[in-house]
């Protein structure tokens, strides 16, 4: 390395021999003992105390530049040269060895920085909405994606808006006093999402596209199954042209993201006021795909939704003309949808508010 | 509706099994709830022949007996005391089941071999009201002349599969037997009729001249069909008719009463029969009911009558209530000799509101309610005659009494195969709506299908529709996506992204959604300790509720937090958070419908403080872009701690309350005494918040920050402070943040410490020392003139 190219290139041919000669191989010894020395440094202490006594200000390498002063001026500059190209000869080594040394230290920090990585993280408060409005926001994204609007409309009702409009006969059972709560002869708490339809057909012109949620009333007593608050999700359409099979197309499309691509319906014929033709729809069960099991009772069919074409008397009694217009309404209920698909067995569950309840959704 | 199999194909030639009847049945709109086989489950029963009896060689109270069981003699041995050599009674056979699971096995009876059992009525699942003849807790033993050997599931009717139908309200007709026969024909395209009963009238006189008919309001009551049976024998039903009523799940009383119960399934026109010998003055009235009249009916049960119910009366009282059940002292008995047949037909509305207020529903209100066909009375009333003269239970007297109202013309609806066709995308041809007609005795006449009486239902095109689709079968219909032309958004409004917002911030808070009951109970408020003139008490009344503590529609929302929170806590979950988007009701002056309001709310406990719940609705505010709120404190809210109580306020207007429950509130509901409740109005900050952000340029220039901290008198407020220092550190104050306070000896007694943190900046230029020092200093000063504050 440098010692080689200092000897090659003796720059002192012309320095009085004697004297040039002692200086020179004082260097070389410095260097010497500087490489040996440095083979056995191990620590950054030791490392900077060698720099010192090599290289510093009190150091070797200044000692021999002192001594500059017994050469003659044309003597000086060749040794002040050979001087330098020692002094950064041993800073080049020095330098090789603390790389070396940090090198070593990250790694020792490294490993004693180890963390056990199995120990839980800590997590920042996190709440999780109910699983009946996760049920609404899946069912709801669907539908907007397909161009509907979200309405909404009062739970106290007109009698009008929730039977009347609707079709509703005048000796329909859901309107008894058992069923249904009244808060006078004219206004109730609303049975179905279906007022607000009427709500908003009379409001708006067609093409009408809306998906409505929320909360009903039933007089029905707590139990398992049964709840007096309860909710639903309703989906009307008005436009020209609509017809029976549009509404199947869309039922069937709603299940397939709701279910899953392989899932299939079936729609088998019913009676609701405000629809004609109505159906209640089944989709494939979820569980077994249709081949029946204890969760379909056998039956491979599950019921979730009623759906039909709006009756041209709800048209009628909305400012609507039958004769242009043609519509389908369709809906289901909340509860039933969220306890098929979390298997929760108990209605009451979902009102309980129980967290350990509330944190498995 | 409940019927076998077996009565519906009386009327039509249908030979499908009965899963897929059932299937097809419910596919076409007959909606079938379940089906099963009557005696399901019993197996290996025949009748056997009792040959001799001896004493069991070993015990007192056992018999053993030798029977001819067909396939041979078997011994068995019995505990019973009604049976005597050459009885005929049912035998389970070795392998045979019983209800119950129960298994027949060869054995021995204190020694003696016994190879079955001899079967009493409540071992086949039947009763006294199927087979009168026998007793209850003795052998049934048959009165028939059947081999030995013969299969006694089939010879009971054990084996009858009986169906369940889930009638609509819409399909009267369809509460018959008939009336599903026609559907199940038109369903499987087969042969249906049904015979036209014609009594032979055997009796002597005329009905006309042994009772009279007045029918006061015809609106009430269009049409009353009588008809008269002298010589009347009452005994049991021949054990045909009591099976078809057992299949149906009514219960057999005796011939006459039989009959009518009979002619309601099959017709499914109700009818009653009086004893005419207690029928007053010769006469029958249909009229309203007068007020404090009463009647005591078949269910030995006094009813209190008003006007506005119906009742046929004789010249004298009451003798049933119309449509609903007939009296107790005009009621056929083992002595009636006389009997009137009444087939009439009733206002629906009436006998519905009848049936409610003496809370009496019966198999006859039921079907009157929905609507009956006027037509159906006479062929019914006939019926009737034809089983009394078949079952020779009397004479008919020749006559029919019918008082009838006009009957409707039938319905007339315009048949358009295009437009049914572009309403159900379909592509069915006009003459296979015709064939779908026909079965269901639709006619056609030109351009108009006419609706037989008895389909109240057919009124529109729709309805044709309808029918088309049934049988035409809903699954047929092409699935299509919607073509219209015109467009919708499709997209949430600003009030769902608003509230979606709110909630998404609650959600990073750690609070978890809750559902909870809209209703409450008025004692609440009592609990709530709100004084008797608070706003809250005026709520809306639900007139029938289910209890007390669902009587009340809710004005706060806070009653329900606290119960989940109460729920919870005793249920040892140490600590929660929890938030609810629900509304509040409130009745307004001269307004039907009341109003709603949309509510958040939210509550934490166990480790909470007011500070956190503080915390989360500052983050809501900065969320939304509500820039400046302030929070007042609320001494005399009864709900809470007066000390840690404060109103949101957004310029001057509540939009909410935030506080630590009152010690009292936290024991009333039990909850911890630590749980921080929230309430707020939605509704206002609708209007408050603006999701518009502009973007303002990041700084250029260094900020420098001053810490301040004062020593003041406990009355002097945090928020007080803040907004002096804002008011008086000039332009360049970028920010003040509270980070301390402190009380203690060192500060001294009614005195506390509190620290800021102020940042100064500057948008042109680095502010310079003095700058900052000059704007400090006034700072200080007006801190120290207008609350005393000291530098601390
Ligand atoms: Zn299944």
């Amino acid at each position: 390395m440098g010692w080689r190219f200092f000897v090659a290139k003796n720059p002192i041919n012309n320095i009085p021999i004697e004297r040039g000669i002692r200086m020179e191989q004082r260097l070389k010894e410095i260097l010497e003992i500087a490489e040996s020395e440095l083979g056995g440094i191990t620590d950054m202490k030791a490392l900077e105390e060698m720099r010192v006594r090599f290289t510093g200000k009190k150091g070797m390498l200044t000692e021999v530049l002192r001594g500059m002063g017994q050469l003659s001026p044309e003597e000086r500059p060749a040794m002040g040269k050979l001087v330098n190209e020692v002094r950064s000869e041993i800073e080049g080594l020095m330098t090789s060895v603390r790389e070396k040394l940090e090198k070593e230290a990250l790694s020792a920090r490294l490993v004693k920085e180890k963390l056990d990585v199995t120990i839980p993280g800590k997590r920042p408060a996190l709440g999780r909405k109910h699983p009946l409005t996760q049920a609404i926001e899946e069912m709801e994204e669907i539908f907007i994606g397909l161009g509907y609007d979200i309405a909404e409309g009062p739970e106290i009702e007109t009698v009008y808006n929730n039977f009347d409009a609707l079709n509703t006969e005048e000796n329909h059972p859901s309107r008894d006093e058992q069923d249904t709560f009244y808060i006078t002869d004219n206004t109730l708490l609303r049975t179905q999402t279906s007022p607000v339809q009427i709500r908003v057909m009379k409001s708006s012109e067609p093409p009408i596209k809306i998906i409505c949620p929320g909360r009903v009333y039933r007089a029905d007593t707590v139990d398992a199954t049964h709840s007096p608050v309860f909710h639903q999700i309703e989906g009307l359409v008005i436009d020209k042209g609509v017809t029976m099979g549009d509404l199947i197309g869309t039922l069937k499309l709603f299940a397939k993201n709701l279910f899953g691509e392989e899932t299939d319906i079936r729609l088998r014929p019913h009676h609701f006021p405000f629809t004609e033709p109505s159906a209640e729809v089944d989709v494939s069960c979820w569980v077994c795909g249709g081949k029946g099991c204890r969760v379909c009772g056998g039956e491979g069919w599950i019921e979730i939704l009623g759906a039909g074409m709006v009756h041209p008397n709800v048209m009628k009694a909305c400012g609507i003309d039958p004769e242009i217009y043609s519509g389908f309404a369709f809906g289901m209920g909340v509860e039933r949808a969220a306890m098929g698909r979390h298997n929760i067995s108990d209605l009451r569950l979902l009102f309980e508010n129980d967290l350990r309840f509330l944190r498995q959704f | 509706m409940k019927v076998s199999y077996s009565w519906i194909k009386e009327y039509t030639n249908i030979d499908a099994d009965i899963k897929s009847f059932c299937d097809e049945m419910t596919m076409s709109g007959s909606k079938v709830e379940e089906w099963k086989v009557l005696g399901e489950g019993i197996t290996g029963v025949v009748a056997g022949k009792i040959l001799s009896i001896e004493k069991h060689p070993d015990a007192d109270k056992l018999v053993v007996c030798k029977v001819d069981v067909g396939s041979g003699e078997i011994q068995i041995v019995t505990g019973a005391t009604n049976v005597n050599a050459g009885d005929l009674v049912p035998v389970a056979l070795h392998g045979a089941s019983l209800p119950g699971g129960i298994k027949i096995k060869k054995g021995k009876l204190r020694g003696a071999v016994s190879d079955g059992m001899l079967c009493s009525l409540s071992e086949l699942n039947l009763t006294l009201n199927d087979y009168p003849n026998a007793i209850v807790d003795g052998i049934f033993i048959l009165d028939r002349d059947i081999k030995p050997g013969t299969d006694m599931i089939h010879e009971l009717g054990l084996d009858e599969e009986i169906i369940e139908f889930e009638i609509t309200s819409n399909r009267p007709d369809c509460f018959s037997v008939i009336g599903l026969a026609r559907e199940a024909a038109a369903t499987f395209k087969k042969e249906f009729s049904v015979k036209e009963p014609k009594p032979l009238e055997k009796g002597t006189g005329n009905a006309a001249d042994m009772i009279s008919i007045e029918v006061y309001d015809k609106n009430l009551c269009p049409r009353y069909t009588g008809r008269v049976i002298t010589d009347v024998i009452i005994e049991p039903s021949p054990e045909w008719l009591r099976k078809k009523l057992r299949d149906a799940g009514i219960r057999p009383i005796n011939n006459i009463v039989d009959i009518t119960n009979y002619v309601l399934l099959e017709y499914g026109q109700p009818m009653h029969a009086f004893d005419l010998d207690n029928i007053r003055g010769g006469k029958i009235i249909v009229r309203s009911a007068g007020e404090g009249e009463e009647i005591e009916t078949l269910d030995d049960q006094p009813r209190k009558l008003d006007p506005s119910m119906l009742v046929i009366a004789d010249s004298e009282r009451p003798v049933a209530v119309a449509g609903v059940m007939g009296g107790a002292d005009s009621e056929v008995t083992g002595n009636t000799k006389t009997i009137l047949f009444e087939s009439a037909n009733f206002n629906m509305t009436s006998i519905r509101l009848t049936a409610q207020k003496l809370a009496m529903r019966t198999e006859s209100s039921g079907r009157f309610e929905k609507g009956l066909d006027m037509n159906s009375t006479l062929p019914a009333v006939n019926r009737a005659c034809e089983l009394v003269e078949e079952l020779g239970a009397g004479k008919v007297v020749p006559g029919v009494i019918d008082v009838c109202a006009n009957i409707p013309e039938k319905k007339k609806i315009p048949l358009r195969p295009e437009k049914i066709n572009a309403f159900l995308g379909t592509d069915i041809p006009r003459e296979e709506m015709i064939n779908i007609f026909k079965p269901l005795e639709i006619e056609i006449n030109g351009d108009y299908a006419i609706a037989p009486s008895f389909r109240p239902d057919l009124l529109s095109e729709a309805d044709l529709a309808e029918e088309v689709a049934r049988f035409h079968g809903y699954n047929n219909i092409k699935a299509t996506m919607l073509a219209g032309e015109g467009t919708t958004q499709g997209k949430r409004s600003y009030k769902q992204n608003l509230r979606n917002i709110v909630e998404n911030v609650c959600l990073s808070a750690g609070l978890y959604e809750i559902y909870t009951y809209s209703f409450t109970s008025p004692a609440v408020f009592d609990r709530l300790r709100l004084p008797a003139e608070s706003i809250l008490r005026k709520t809306v009344i639900i007139r029938r509720p289910l209890g007390e503590d669902y009587s009340v529609m809710r004005t706060t929302t806070l009653p329900e937090m606290m119960k989940v929170i109460s729920h919870n806590s005793n249920r040892s979950v140490a600590k929660g958070g929890f938030y609810e988007m629900s509304f509040t009701y409130h009745p307004v002056d001269k307004e039907e419908l009341p109003e709603q309001r949309t509510v958040l709310t939210m509550g934490l406990y166990g480790g909470g403080d007011f500070y956190d719940m503080k915390g989360i609705i500052m983050n809501i505010a900065d969320t939304l872009g509500i820039a400046e709120t302030e929070y007042i404190p609320v001494i005399d809210n009864p709900v809470f701690h007066p000390g840690r109580c404060a109103a949101v306020t957004v310029d001057g207007k509540s939009i909410g309350t935030i506080g630590q429950v009152h010690p009292e509130i936290a024991d009333n509901f039990e909850i911890p005494g630590d749980t921080v409740l929230c309430e707020m109005d939605i509704d206002a900050i609708y209007g408050l918040a603006n999701l518009n952000r502009k973007y303002s340029e990041l700084p250029r220039y260094p900020s420098v920050s001053r810490d301040i901290a004062v020593v003041v008198d406990d009355e002097v407020s945090a928020g007080n402070i803040i907004k002096l220092i804002k008011a008086t550190a000039g332009s360049n104050l970028e920010d003040v943040e509270f980070f301390d306070v402190y009380k203690g000896e060192q500060i001294g007694a009614g005195k506390k410490s509190l620290a800021f943190s102020m940042t100064y900046r500057s948008a042109e230029r680095t502010l310079t020392e003095d700058e900052v020092g000059t704007s400090f200093d006034k700072v200080v000063k007006a801190l120290a003139d207008k609350t005393g504050a000291m530098l601390r």
